[in-house]
Formats: structure tokens, sequence, C-alpha cells
């Protein structure tokens, strides 16, 4: 236990000497905030309050990335070898950078929650306590993924495709960029497949619809199994040494942490009332009363075609 | 708990000889990679207080023996120990027993050298000041700079340091001077020197003549992953004893075997251009030497005149050089 904690602090130290670590740990999400919140939205706090929950996934989402290339790059250059000499087990090398990204990336949320309140006027954010459980399993999930990339990979060029190939599908099927309300119903019951979906329609039941975290329940089982079983498999599956090959048998067994989300996809597909209720926290999102607030440029279009 | 007793004499350092005094034991290792024998039942001994030498060229199984001690590989049979312990079967606590340098060093880039230094004795129970370590290699200069941006000699000051942070029983160094430029090379042997006075154990390897004999009280010459000779540098001159080496350069090819046919020579090889011939009346074999060559119409065009060295040695146990 000692150990993570060790290895934790020189984490982020390193973390914090990263140009690239800053820059999308910090600069890109206040980026996808400013986009989000000024150019899509307009700056009309009931749409700001609405794509919040996306922008909060986005910046946490991408976790995975930095993670599995940091681990790649360690093995390959030879550094774990190092490590392997000292008293250090695997798990300990794996939970530290999940610590240390979760710690590196907490500020990030709040300032973006600051600046939402402070720029945009978003009054609510629901049930805090909730977001801050959401949040806090997203961003160590997603970066748990990050783990699993790395032990599934054999190469950076690899790694970088597979991480390519989810940022995409994250990116553009789970409602983080194009609201999940908007998604025809055919690519609705495709993505809820997704973790990233998951973590989204969590956030918005939170923080918008200021639910309790019973009701997000499948989605906090999902991204709980699914953490679970990367940092299960990740650390059977770790490996020391550069040259280390992982066998094609273990790639399946890599790829069994998809299982959780299957499972809960197929168990959303069942619920048809949840996606009319994301519809009905889109429609109270944008009927909210906004004491104080400068009317928008342009109302919200109305969703429905 | 079964060899607890002298686990504890090692723990404590004060091994006294006549308990055991092999701190690391290597019986009948054997390891392939796929189709190639790396290491082909190797077996030695590292006593208490000893610098061990394993010589050899690159690819004789050196660094996979070793690298099988620090527990990195696995053997495919044979047994290895430290203190009656296998790297495999006796956790964390094995760890703390050992230091070692590995054949190339890898930190994170943006690391200093106190922080890394720091990183790795918390690592352990039983730690080194780091400070003093620090001032002993020669770093306190640069202890606030990255790893990245050291120089090669630099670096593997630190990885020497690195290996003592844990006040180790055994030391393994891994090729610990290759690719470093001569000057550098001597301050590591000062370094090896001076802890082989502190009567710290080491196993080190390396395909440097010159290494083996200044830092190793016994060496192993190792060939093809398998000890092809042991003993201390001495003994493995001795072997050669009463010959001498004489190496000529001559204008053209000399006939087969017309060297070895030469009064007083025992041995005689031929590397390139050059031929090495082991003789035991040096004058009378130069005498027929010359004698030989006027006859041939042959030239001498340069001729060495030298001790015997391990180089010889292992030439004659294996028919070749260790550097091409």
């Amino acid at each position: 236990m000692r150990n993570i904690w060790i290895l934790t602090a020189i984490r982020m130290r390193l973390a914090l000497r990263n140009r690239a670590f800053m820059f999308f740990s910090l600069m890109m999400p206040l980026a996808f905030l400013f986009v989000f919140a000024a150019i899509f939205a307009r700056g009309d706090t009931r749409m700001v309050t609405y794509l919040l929950p996306s922008v909060l996934a986005l910046t946490v989402m991408g976790s995975f990335w930095g993670l599995s290339i940091q681990l790649v790059t360690f093995r390959e250059q030879g550094v774990l070898r190092q490590f392997r000499l000292a008293p250090v087990a695997p798990f300990e090398m794996l939970v530290s950078s999940v610590i240390a990204n979760y710690i590196l990336t907490m500020p990030t949320v709040v300032i973006e929650l600051v600046l939402a309140r402070t720029v945009w006027n978003v009054s609510s954010f629901g049930n805090l306590w909730g977001l801050f459980v959401m949040m806090s399993l997203g961003t160590v999930t997603f970066a748990s993924f990050g783990l699993i990339v790395a032990s599934m990979t054999n190469t950076m060029q690899e790694t970088q495709v597979i991480n390519n190939a989810i940022w995409f599908l994250f990116l553009f099927f789970s409602g983080a960029t194009f609201p999940f309300v908007f998604f025809p119903g055919w690519l609705q019951r495709v993505s809820v497949f997704l973790p990233a979906t998951h973590l989204i329609i969590g956030l918005q039941y939170v923080l918008i619809g200021g639910a309790s975290l019973w009701k997000v329940g499948p989605e906090i089982v999902a991204l709980l199994t699914g953490l679970l079983m990367s940092l299960f498999v990740s650390t059977k599956l770790f490996r020391w040494e550069p040259e280390a090959r992982i066998e094609r048998r273990s790639k399946f067994v890599a790829a069994a942490v998809v299982i959780p989300f299957l499972l809960v996809g197929v168990w959303e597909n069942a619920q048809d009332a949840r996606r009319s209720e994301l519809r009905a926290i889109y429609n109270s999102a944008m009927q909210r009363s906004l004491p104080g607030q400068t009317p928008a440029q342009t109302p919200p279009q109305n969703p429905q075609q | 708990m079964r060899g607890s007793f002298r686990r504890q004499q090692c723990l404590r350092y004060d091994v006294s000889p006549d308990v055991s005094d092999a701190i690391v034991q290597v019986e009948n290792l054997k390891k392939n990679y796929g189709p190639v024998e790396a290491v082909r039942g190797v077996s030695f001994e590292v006593r208490e207080g000893e610098v061990f030498g394993l010589l050899g060229p690159n690819g004789a199984g050196k660094t996979t023996t070793v690298e099988i001690l620090e527990g990195l590989r696995t053997a495919d049979s044979g047994r290895v120990s430290v203190c009656g312990m296998d790297p495999h079967r006796s956790g964390t606590e094995y760890q703390n027993l050992f230091g070692a340098v590995l054949q190339s060093t890898a930190l994170p880039e943006k690391l200093r050298v106190d922080e890394a230094l720091a990183l790795f004795s918390s690592f352990y129970p039983k730690r080194r000041d780091t400070s003093e370590l620090v001032r002993r290699f020669g770093l306190e200069e640069k202890r606030h700079t990255f790893y990245s941006r050291l120089s090669g000699g630099q670096k593997q000051r630190l990885a020497l340091a690195l290996a003592l942070v844990n006040e180790p029983l055994v030391l393994f160094l891994d090729e610990p001077t290759a690719g470093l430029d001569p000057q550098v090379r001597r301050e590591i042997y000062d370094i090896v020197e001076e802890l082989r006075q502190e009567k710290k154990t080491i196993l080190l390897t390396t395909h440097y003549i010159e290494e083996a004999e200044r830092l190793c009280d016994r060496v192993a010459i190792i060939d093809h992953g398998q000890v092809m000779a042991m003993g201390t540098p001495r003994e493995l001159k001795d072997r050669s004893a009463g010959t001498t080496r004489i190496q000529v350069r001559l204008a053209r090819p000399a006939q087969d075997g017309a060297l070895q046919q030469l009064e007083g020579v025992a041995d005689c090889r031929q590397f390139e251009d050059s031929y090495v011939l082991h003789s035991r009346r040096p004058p009378q074999t130069i005498v027929a030497l010359v004698k030989h060559l006027e006859a041939d119409g042959n030239e001498l065009q340069t001729l060495e005149i030298a001790a015997p060295t391990l180089e010889d040695v292992f030439i004659e146990l294996t028919g070749r050089r260790l550097r091409d």
C-alpha cells in the first residue's frame, strides 16, 4: 500500500512536467467547455447546463489515452524493468497511475464547474454528491481502460491505433459531442453499449435531473464493474519486459472487459422508460426558468423533427 | 523455516566462512530462447566479499544468467539462489537482498537525480542515506538534473548509486562499462575497486579482458552458454604457464601448419592478418621463425612479445578472440 502512494506522488510530478499531459488534461477540456458553451450553446444558460455533462465526460474520458501511452512508453524504454528490480508489484504500478490521474484531473473539473457558474450562470449542479461520485468513477474507470489498451498492445503504433478507434467511438456515438436525445432510435440502442454513454447519461441524470445515485445504479454498476475488470485483467496481463509479447488468447481475455457494458446495454435497451426520461431531462433543462439571465440570442431548437 | 539459519546469517552480512561463504549459487542453469540455447548448463558460486566476473563475448549467455539471478527471467532448468533464496519463490524479500545495474538502465526522462534515488530507496525496508550516495558518486552538481540531461557516465554512476540504495548483500553489474568512453570507464573501475575494498560481494559481466583482470577476484570464462574455465585471473593465466605470446604479421600468409612446427611453439592461431604463437622458448622460436621466413621468401612486418593475458587463455579455450 505504501508503494502505491510513493509511486502516485512521483507520477504526479512527472505528469506536471509533461507538456502533453498538461495540454490534454487542462487546456483541451477548457477548450471543449468554451466550444460547447460559447459556440454550440451560444452562451444560453439552459443549453450550457444541458451540455455540461458532455463537457465533463469529455474531460475525464480521455484519461485512457495518457495512461496507455505512458505505460507502453515505460515498457518500451525499459523503465518498467528498472522498477521490477525493486520490490514493487504490477498492481502498485497500475493503480498508482490511475490515482495520480484522478488527483490531477479533478482540479480541471472544478475549474469547469466554476466557469460554468461564473461565466455562463449555471446556477445548479443538481445532485452534487451524485455528480462527485459519477465524475470520480468515470475518471478512474476511463483511466483503467488505458491500462487494458496497454496490456493488449505490443507496440506504440498499435496502442495509438486502438486509442484512436476508442476515442472516435466515444466522441461521436456516446452523446458526448452530439446529444444522445437527437440520435435516431437505432443509434440510441447501439450507443448504450458504450461506457462513455453510461457516463454521460449518468451525469445528465444527476446534474440536470438532480437524480439520486439509486437512479443511476445501472450506470454505476457498469462503470464500476468495468473498472474492477480492467484492473484485474491488466494486472494479470502486465508485462515488465520490452520484448514480452501478448498472446493472441490473452487479447480475448482483455476484450472481456466490454462484458459489463454489453450486459447493461442489453438491459438499457429493454427499458424504454429510460429513453423517455432522458428526453424529459432535456425538456426540463430547456424549460427551466432562469432568473437574472439575459435572454438567449436564438432560442434552442426543438429537437423533435 | 528451512534454511532460515543461513538466511539470517546472510541478512546480518557477517557470514562466517565456516557456515557457508557462497552468497550466490548457480547450478547447471539452462535457458533457451526458442531454438537458441542461450545458457547450456552454467554453474558457479560467488563467495562472500569477492568480485566474481563472467567474461565472454556478446551472446555468450552472461546477461541471461545475471537476469535470471535478478528475477527478470525464468530458467528452463537448473537452480539459482542468493543466500539460499530462490528469485521466484521468495517474494520481495529476495529483491531486498541485491542491487543491480542492468545492461541498459532506463528511467523516466523527467525524473531528477535526487528524486530517482529517493524513489528507489523508499521501496526498501533497509535503505541508505541517498545524499551520501550523491556525494560519493560525484553527482552533487547534477542532483536536480533530469535523467535525460545526464551524460553517459553520469547515468552509469547514477545506476551504480541506485544499485546501492538498499544496502544490498550482493551487487549484480551487467556490463557496467559497455559503451562508455575510456575515461568514464576508468571512473567506473575506481568505483568498483572501492566497493571491492569494502568487501562487497559483486557479480559482474564483461567482455573486456582488462576489466576482468583488474577488478575480479575470480573469473569464469563463458562462451556459447557454457563455462569454459574458472579461477583467479592468475590461475587462468598460469594455464598458459611458461609460454610467451608472440604475435607476428607477415607480408603474405604462411604455409599451412608451418609456424606450428617451429621450435618451442606450443600453439599457433591465425587472426585475420596476424598470427599468435605461444612459445615455451621464445628466443629459439624467434630465430626459427626468421630462418623459416627467409627460406620461404616471406617477410616479417611486425613482431610483438608479451606475457600471456586472459585473452590468450580465452583464445586457447575458444579458438577466437573476445572482440573482432
